[in-house]
């Protein structure tokens, strides 16, 4: 689409949208939000890019095939899940949390790794999935 | 620790599945990686079966939520043995699959789509959880999806339309089911709705909901008319998918119907009667497909659906006779679907042909493969003494002993048109004259190096040791179905083990 | 409230199904979607309506001390909806490459499955 006030507004809207999914993502545990709506923000954030700069450059600007972070993603979220086996012996998902809150970010636990996973998840599938079918039209 | 063995299956899959991802495109990798991951999952799958045979059921509290607020896993002796049977077809098939899936489909991703589907198909096992039930279902039919449409031919996609198009109704009728379950009873732990359907007092709305549960895994496990989409899809894939969807798919849909009607919906002569109905229906059905078709993986997709009415019409039945028929049916049948899925890739491999009006003469060309082909054609007949004679002979002794003739009849004639098929079969294909075979975009068996030729047959020699095993060993599976019979004949175990309280100081042990 | 949500998963079932009978690819897709919808819907009304009641204990107490919505629909509706999206993209994709392989999106037209080879 050549509109160059969708371009301009896009160049200040990737990492606006970009920062404001890891905050959705980081509040996501007791608020509405968390890891699936942060990841579609964030994918919304590169599909909106490739809709004013085209595919081509959206690709170089995210330097990687989004679907390496699939793998990545659902082996952070199958780690998180399995860390309660390993370090107190509880059942698979128990929620284990550092005892002191971290600065910014608040109460830092397993579920956060399991969100981030599902972030990186969303994220892969959903740009995979647009570039595939935008690739083909 | 010893409970947290109950995970290993669906853990040891979904990691094979994602370590698989991060070697997206190097084939040779992936092939190694596959089967090791199905040898580890086979080990995993044997120590629960002798866990759960030993120590009694394993029940897992997730996220150590207690029953029936988390999500339980459980694996009785049911459950135990799917997941073993899920692992020795999916090592024969992962096997296979090393050398017949073409090199293109690798790259797209055919490895670890194949493990999350096994992956799914082990957390169906050992959910205890009906929405985590559906969960599990999706896995297992985004991949079964993936895995059909990959390759992309003309034949796929349409096939790959009917089938999506009707497991994903299924799917919105399941969770429909759900719904109102949860409308109804308030939860979702499949041993508390066993405790809470039967005080439901309008009982026409448990009726509806058991019958929506039948229709959605109905369509699933290809029962009388809802089958369509099996024999429109499933010759279309490669042989190794066939397999596996053949050997596996519809028979969890089977397991889950099982389920339901053994320990939710139970003490229901209305829904029993449908069952049966249902049960003939696809017995006469399938058989008169079968007769018709003449490619070969078409008459399997339709004898499928004639040996799915075999289970279901144990089901239907609910004597502990007939459930021990159908739990052995169940096990005879995954290994020697898988198996003979396989074998017609095997054919086409060796013929170059689908259409088995236009081979011939294979037994005196290939005698040794005539022979492994033998192996799980008879046993589907269930000459005696191999693997299919005796559920086959559990069935007519409970259809005889309770007085439930007209299955009985039927079951006799799905039989029959089995020996028929399978016997018109191997006339045209292994007897007649020698059909040269034909050149396609492969190359045919006999221009393969040894090797390679021992590495294709070795799959179908494994499954047919396993299937020679059910038949002459049929002892210990007869006494294996009987617990697993006594155990669905009898909820209150399951119940206890769910409701057995384990806390984290009992874990931290 | 009730009535109406009852009403509009009615709505959705029954346009739905209409639309999966229709002969066209796209229609199907949509009338899919529609369904599961509906489905989603229909969790939500049976899980009770019950307005500004989170289910939160708060820290001074122990157990509710009042009425409180249920969370599990939410969370199963959820669920479905994240399914859902994964399955109908990758129905957009299907009927995409379908109907560019088989050249039409006349469901009727699409018969070579059941021919004899």
């Amino acid at each position: 689409m050549k509109s160059v006030i969708l371009k301009t507004a896009s160049d200040y809207l990737l990492p606006l949208l970009l920062l404001f999914s890891v905050f959705i993502l980081l509040r996501g545990h007791y608020l509405p939000g968390g890891g699936f709506v942060g990841g579609l923000i964030a994918s919304i954030a590169f599909i909106l890019y490739a809709f004013s700069n085209g595919l081509a450059k959206t690709k170089t600007l995210l330097r990687m095939h989004p679907g390496f972070l699939m793998p990545v993603g659902l082996m952070m979220a199958l780690l998180s899940g399995l860390a309660p086996l390993f370090i107190t012996g509880q059942p698979f998902m128990t929620g284990l949390w550092f005892p002191d809150p971290a600065p910014v970010i608040g109460m830092i636990g397993s579920a956060l790794f399991f969100d981030i996973g599902v972030y990186l998840v969303v994220v892969g599938v959903s740009l995979t999935i647009i570039f595939t079918i935008s690739e083909n039209a | 620790m010893t409970q947290h063995l109950i995970l290993l299956p669906i853990v040891n899959q979904l990691l094979v599945a994602v370590l698989l991802m991060f070697f997206y495109g190097k084939v040779k990798t992936q092939r190694v990686l596959s089967v090791a991951g199905s040898v580890l999952n086979l080990i995993i799958a044997g120590l629960v079966l002798q866990r759960v045979a030993s120590h009694g059921f394993l029940t897992l509290q997730a996220g150590n939520w207690q029953a029936p607020f988390g999500i339980t896993f459980i694996a009785d002796h049911f459950a135990a043995l799917m997941v073993l049977l899920t692992a020795i077809s999916g090592l024969a098939v992962s096997f296979f699959s090393t050398k017949t899936i073409h090199v293109k489909r690798v790259k797209f991703g055919f490895f670890p789509i194949f493990h999350f589907l096994l992956s799914g198909l082990n957390g169906a096992f050992l959910t205890g959880d009906i929405f985590n039930l559906y969960v599990w279902f999706e896995v297992m039919i985004i991949s079964s999806f993936v895995l059909l449409t990959l390759g992309a031919r003309k034949q796929q996609l349409e096939g790959a339309v009917k089938y999506f198009t009707l497991n994903l109704l299924a799917s919105v009728i399941f969770l429909t089911a759900i719904g109102v379950l949860y409308g109804i009873t308030g939860t979702l732990n499949m041993a508390d709705l066993a405790l809470k359907v039967p005080q439901v007092e309008n009982r026409g709305l448990v009726h509806v909901t058991a019958i929506l549960f039948f229709i959605g895994f109905g369509i699933k496990s290809a029962v009388f008319p809802l089958y369509f989409w099996l024999p429109a899809s499933y010759h279309t894939p490669p042989a190794a998918v066939s397999a596996i969807f053949g050997g596996l798919l519809t028979k969890v849909g089977v397991y889950a119907l099982v389920r339901m009607f053994t320990l939710i919906f139970t003490d229901d002569l209305f829904l029993q009667r449908m069952i049966l109905g249902v049960a003939v229906m696809t017995i006469f059905s399938g058989a008169l497909g079968a007769l018709v078709k003449n490619d070969m993986r078409k008459i399997f997709s339709y004898l499928i659906i004639c040996h799915i009415g075999f289970m279901i019409g144990g089901l239907g039945m609910m004597t502990e006779t007939a459930l021990v028929g159908a739990v052995f049916y169940l096990i005879h049948d995954i290994v020697v679907k898988t198996n003979l899925f396989m074998v017609a890739g095997m054919v086409k491999k060796v013929t170059g042909k689908q259409d088995t009006r236009v081979m011939g003469g294979l037994y005196s060309t290939h005698p040794l493969i005539a022979l492994l082909a033998a192996v799980p054609l008879f046993s589907l007949v269930g000459f005696p003494p191999l693997s299919g004679f005796w559920p086959k002979l559990e069935l007519f002794r409970a259809a005889l002993t309770d007085g439930f003739y007209t299955t009985f009849a039927f079951l006799l004639f799905g039989s029959f048109i089995t020996l028929f098929v399978v016997a018109k079969m191997w006339k045209r294909v292994f007897w007649g004259e020698i059909i040269t075979p034909l050149k396609q975009g492969f190359t045919l068996f006999d221009d393969e190096t040894p090797q390679r030729k021992l590495m294709f047959l070795l799959p179908i020699v494994f499954l047919a040791c396993v299937s020679l095993y059910i038949g002459l060993g049929a002892n210990h599976v007869w006494q294996l179905s009987q617990t697993i019979a006594g155990e669905l004949m009898d909820p209150q175990p399951y119940i206890e083990a769910v409701f057995e309280t384990l806390n984290s100081a009992e874990y931290e042990n | 409230m009730e009535i109406l949500l009852a009403v509009t998963v009615g709505l959705l079932y029954a346009s739905g199904m209409y639309m999966i009978l229709r002969r066209s690819l796209v229609k199907l897709i949509i009338g899919l979607i529609l369904l599961g919808n509906g489905a989603n819907l229909l969790i939500f009304i049976l899980g009770r309506i019950s307005k500004g009641k989170p289910p939160i204990i708060p820290e001074t107490e122990k157990f509710f001390i009042d009425a409180y919505a249920d969370p599990v629909p939410q969370a199963l509706i959820l669920t479905a909806i994240v399914i859902s999206f994964g399955l109908q993209s990758f129905a957009i994709v299907l009927i995409k490459r379908a109907y560019k392989v088989v050249g039409t999106d006349d469901l009727d037209e699409m018969n070579t499955t059941d021919e004899e080879i």
